[in-house]
């Protein structure tokens, strides 16, 4: 084991315990010094700031400066139903408030402002940025930055549509050494960013290939194309989503069966967050931005997509880069 | 009943610094109302095997939802379940790994139908003679030693029968533990040092044949370990001794060592060793001969750590730190927030199939570490009933037994309460009433069965012999067994140390088992991956009574929850009952939160 930097206090060494028997004293030392920016407070999103802060990350940025409206909330239990307190703020401020209360030792701090204009000079002060709720176009821009970044900046963006969720990661080029009968392996991963994935030709992916994975890809176009609000689609859409679909499969030669109109139709419809997916989510999220912090574990590479309809928690390799 | 420890704040989200020393079931109840203030809640504070939790209790739920972290309050709650035909909600997590199973009467299997792993257990000659692995150290240090210092002197022990021979007389032995009365604290302590990893093992040294195959241990005595001179201590233990609090004692304090994560030396080991004991006798005299080893107790922690490193240093076996150490003493158990998010809403999707009985989509669910065709989060259908689950289908066990030998005792010890998880027994044979416990008998026969327990089964008022058949049941867990006798003269005592041997309760044929979900592995392949029984610090039971209020969330509801708080999942400890009903316009719910479970994790050395 290398040393390197302070040792962890009395206090965190007690409060830390289960989880350094887990990814050992360096990992948790990694961990307290990183710095972690998170967009869009919904429950996914939320469930994933709670597991790192109680974790143990260095510091937390929040980024969300809508008001508190009772469907910002449904997935939310951070903020306190109390329409007293929630009055005027906003859903950053209120989220960091009840994180700082969760772990003292963790700094917890609101970013105000629009995702779409932090510059590159903001990110690459940060160790892993996740986003969420914003629209296509922030998404690669966002994750372009983190990129021009001179040191490495973890990005992630993870939505939650009906009861399925999607987790993309960008490690850009990650080394890590793992154990395997007691030898030592070197590990190398290249990623692709979000743009240069979602634009990998359908037919060159394996047919079973999650369809999940189409289906969120046609909604997000759609948003697009409609320049609506994230997520701001509903089950009358479908007609549209449909012709869309039709659109996308014949231009990128896929047999439309692969996009389950069923399934269109639940993300769609889908007007609240469903809280156990958001911990489910927001508990492999958490666990992914801990793995690539510490170097410790197999970073998943690239998509996690998991339907709570058939409880399958699937791992997507989409990318034209071979490893 | 359990209450909050502060290593369970990097996980259980719903408790703070402020609420160490709190219950769980009660905190995590005030903790979800400031977020969902039109629940009901009812929290217990209580063991979920008391008695107040019988069937009728358990019938007003619709779902129960299992976190639990021991083998013996899941067997119990189990049963009840069975009992009640309530469907549970089982599951548990150890580091990244994690599972959810459903278990619904009739339907699925049962949360016995495949036998546990037993804890593991060591020959007694490994832990008092042959150590080959640091965790036998660690057992001798804990079960042995630590017990024969500080815990019930009337107690069994192997420490002496084993590690001195014939060649000391059993008094002799007997003294050498004893403080006498005019003795110096750090003399007493250099004498049991001297003893333990010097004499002792010179003694087992002459046993040549032991060593045959073996290297040989090296006896540590304190003039090797230790400065000529006694070291000079003084100056700290009067620091030390100003501290009023006795559970803040600690030798590595007084001794200016800091770092848990720390390897030490054998003189450090010998330093530690020497101190914690003098610790006890000068600061915590008074519970001295009632002491169990608790990995929360410091000063055992590193009483125990010193001994197994010195013992460990004695037979050629690597070191370990404090921290290392106590996590293997006190069997602690990973524990991460991320898997308990991702187990806690694996619950509850299950519990809203359960409520809405969609039992064709019920699923068990392992969390994986790393990828099994391509699945992380792997969903395996339910298996059925086993048909020779004594549980859930009353099939009849075999006891293999020495009836002229084995008394009631034994028999109510070993396998009833051990082997089928029973707490309060009845044992009948025919309608004759062999043994009974409950609050409202008789003194006569209170007398009788206390009679009873000290009599061979061959001799008991209605004997016992090969060909009895026993009544077993616990009127509690409304659970009930029959159990052929079969008489047996000898037995092997390092592989059958109970001295007798229960059969009959088989795993399902594997041919049964291997009904996956579509596309989905085979279950053993998942069971390889994943430990059955992770015993650990979290989880949750919740029993819920109407579909309805599952229907998406649109619908206001009244529902009726009760958490039983030992739980981890969603950061209780225990069990949460749930009860629902669908009441337009109006949203109160009633949960109920019982901390529990006894958290006595048994552990024998045999």
């Amino acid at each position: 084991m290398g040393k390197e930097g302070e040792e962890l206090t009395e206090q965190e060494t007690a409060i830390y315990d289960r989880q350094i028997r887990v990814w050992g004293v360096d990992a948790q030392r990694r961990l307290s010094k990183s710095h972690i920016f998170v967009s869009g407070l919904k429950g996914t999103v939320i469930e994933f700031c709670k597991n790192i802060v109680l974790a143990g990350v260095g510091s937390l940025m929040l980024n969300d400066d809508r008001l508190v409206t009772e469907e910002l909330l449904s997935a939310n239990f951070l903020v306190p139903s109390d329409e007293n307190v929630t009055r005027g703020k906003s859903l950053a401020e209120l989220c960091c408030e009840s994180l700082k209360d969760f772990n003292p030792m963790v700094s917890v701090s609101v970013e105000k402002g629009d995702l779409a204009n932090f510059d590159v000079e903001f990110f690459q002060k940060l160790d892993a940025v996740v986003i969420s709720c914003c629209s296509l176009l922030t998404k690669k821009s966002v994750n372009a930055k983190c990129r021009k970044s001179p040191r490495r900046v973890a990005f992630y963006s993870v939505e939650c549509r009906d009861s399925c969720g999607e987790i993309f990661v960008d490690l850009q080029n990650y080394s890590y050494s793992k154990k395997k009968n007691e030898e030592t392996i070197e590990c190398h991963l290249q990623y692709p960013s979000f743009e240069d994935a979602i634009a990998v030709p359908w037919r060159s992916l394996p047919m079973r290939t999650s369809k999940l994975y189409f289906a969120m890809r046609v909604i997000e176009r759609f948003e697009e194309l409609e320049k609506r609000n994230p997520q701001d689609v509903s089950a009358g859409d479908l007609p549209n989503v449909l012709k869309l679909r039709k659109e996308l499969c014949e231009a990128r030669c896929m047999n439309e069966s692969q996009i389950p109109d069923l399934l269109l139709q639940r993300l769609l419809a889908a007007r609240v967050e469903f809280p156990p997916v958001c911990a489910i989510i927001g508990g492999v999220l958490g666990q992914e931005v801990i793995k690539a912090i510490s170097g410790k574990g197999d970073p998943l590479k690239n998509f996690f997509l998991f339907d709570a309809m058939d409880g399958k928690g699937i791992i997507e390799d989409i990318s034209n880069i071979n490893n | 009943m359990d209450t909050i420890e502060v290593s369970n704040l990097n996980r259980q989200f719903l408790f703070r610094q402020k609420h160490v020393g709190q219950s769980k079931a009660k905190v995590a109840r005030e903790a979800v109302l400031k977020f969902k203030p039109h629940i009901k809640i009812t929290p217990y504070h209580a063991n979920v095997k008391d008695p107040e939790f019988n069937v009728d209790f358990f019938k007003q739920f619709n779902v129960v939802l299992n976190g639990l972290d021991n083998l013996d309050a899941r067997r119990h709650v189990n049963r009840l379940c069975l009992a009640s035909g309530v469907p549970l909600v089982e599951s548990g997590t150890t580091g990244f790994l994690g599972q959810v199973t459903v278990h619904v009467k009739g339907k699925t299997e049962c949360y016995e139908c495949q036998p546990k792993p037993a804890p593991k257990t060591y020959p007694v000659c490994t832990i008092t003679s042959t150590p080959t692995k640091f965790v036998h150290c660690i057992v001798w240090a804990k079960d042995l030693l630590f017990a024969k210092l500080f815990g019930n002197k009337n107690q069994e022990n192997d420490l002496n029968v084993r590690s001195t021979d014939a060649s000391s007389s059993s008094e002799h032995t007997e003294d050498v533990f004893e403080h006498r009365v005019d003795e110096d604290v750090e003399q007493y302590g250099r004498r049991i040092f001297d003893h333990v990893f010097g004499y002792n093992i010179e003694v087992a040294l002459r046993n040549e044949e032991t060593w045959k195959n073996r290297n040989k241990p090296r006896p540590v005595y304190t003039r090797d370990a230790l400065p000529p001179r006694p070291i000079e201590q003084n100056g700290n233990k009067d620091k030390a001794s100003n501290t009023g609090d006795p559970s803040s004692v600690s030798a590595m304090a007084s001794l200016g060592l800091k770092n848990p994560q720390d390897l030490w030396s054998l003189r450090e080991n010998s330093e530690v060793f020497l101190e914690a004991l003098g610790l006890f006798f000068l600061k915590r005299e008074k519970e001295i001969g009632q002491l169990g080893f608790d990995k929360d107790d410091q000063l055992a922690v590193e009483f125990v750590t010193s001994a197994a490193n010195i013992r460990a240093t004695s037979f050629g076996i690597p070191l370990h730190s404090l921290f290392e150490a106590k996590g293997i003493a006190g069997n602690i158990v990973h524990a991460v927030a991320t898997t308990n998010a991702i187990i806690a809403g694996l619950i509850v999707l299950e519990a809203m199939k359960v409520l809405q009985n969609d039992v064709k989509s019920y699923r068990m669910t392992y969390c994986l570490e790393h990828p099994s065709r391509k699945m992380l989060l792997m969903p395996v259908e339910p298996f059925e009933p086993n048909k020779s689950c004594y549980v859930c289908s009353e099939t009849p066990l075999t006891l293999e037994i020495n009836t002229h030998r084995s008394k009631l005792r034994d028999f109510v010890e070993k396998i009833v309460k051990a082997k089928l998880g029973m707490s309060l027994p009845l044992i009948m044979h025919g309608v004759a009433l062999l043994y009974e416990v409950g609050d409202d008998l008789e003194e006569d026969e209170v007398a009788n069965y206390a009679a009873n327990l000290d009599k061979v089964l061959s001799e008991l008022p209605s004997p016992v012999t090969g060909g009895t058949i026993l009544t077993v049941e616990d009127l509690q867990q409304e659970l009930k067994c029959s159990i052929n006798i079969k008489h047996r003269e000898e037995f092997d005592e390092e592989k059958e140390p109970d001295g007798m041997v229960l059969s009959g309760w088989t795993p399902a044929l594997a041919t049964e088992k291997n009904k996956t979900s579509d596309n989905g592995p085979s279950s053993s392949n998942a069971s390889q991956t994943v430990p059955l029984e992770p015993e650990d610090d979290d989880e949750i039971e919740i029993i819920l009574k109407d579909p309805e209020i599952l229907s998406a969330g649109k619908k206001r509801k009244s529902t009726d929850i009760s958490v039983a708080a030992d739980s981890e999942i969603s950061s209780v400890t225990g069990a949460m009952l749930i009860k629902s009903k669908v009441e337009a316009d109006d949203s109160h719910s009633d949960v109920m939160v019982d901390g529990n479970l006894d958290t006595n994790k048994k552990k024998r050395v045999q």
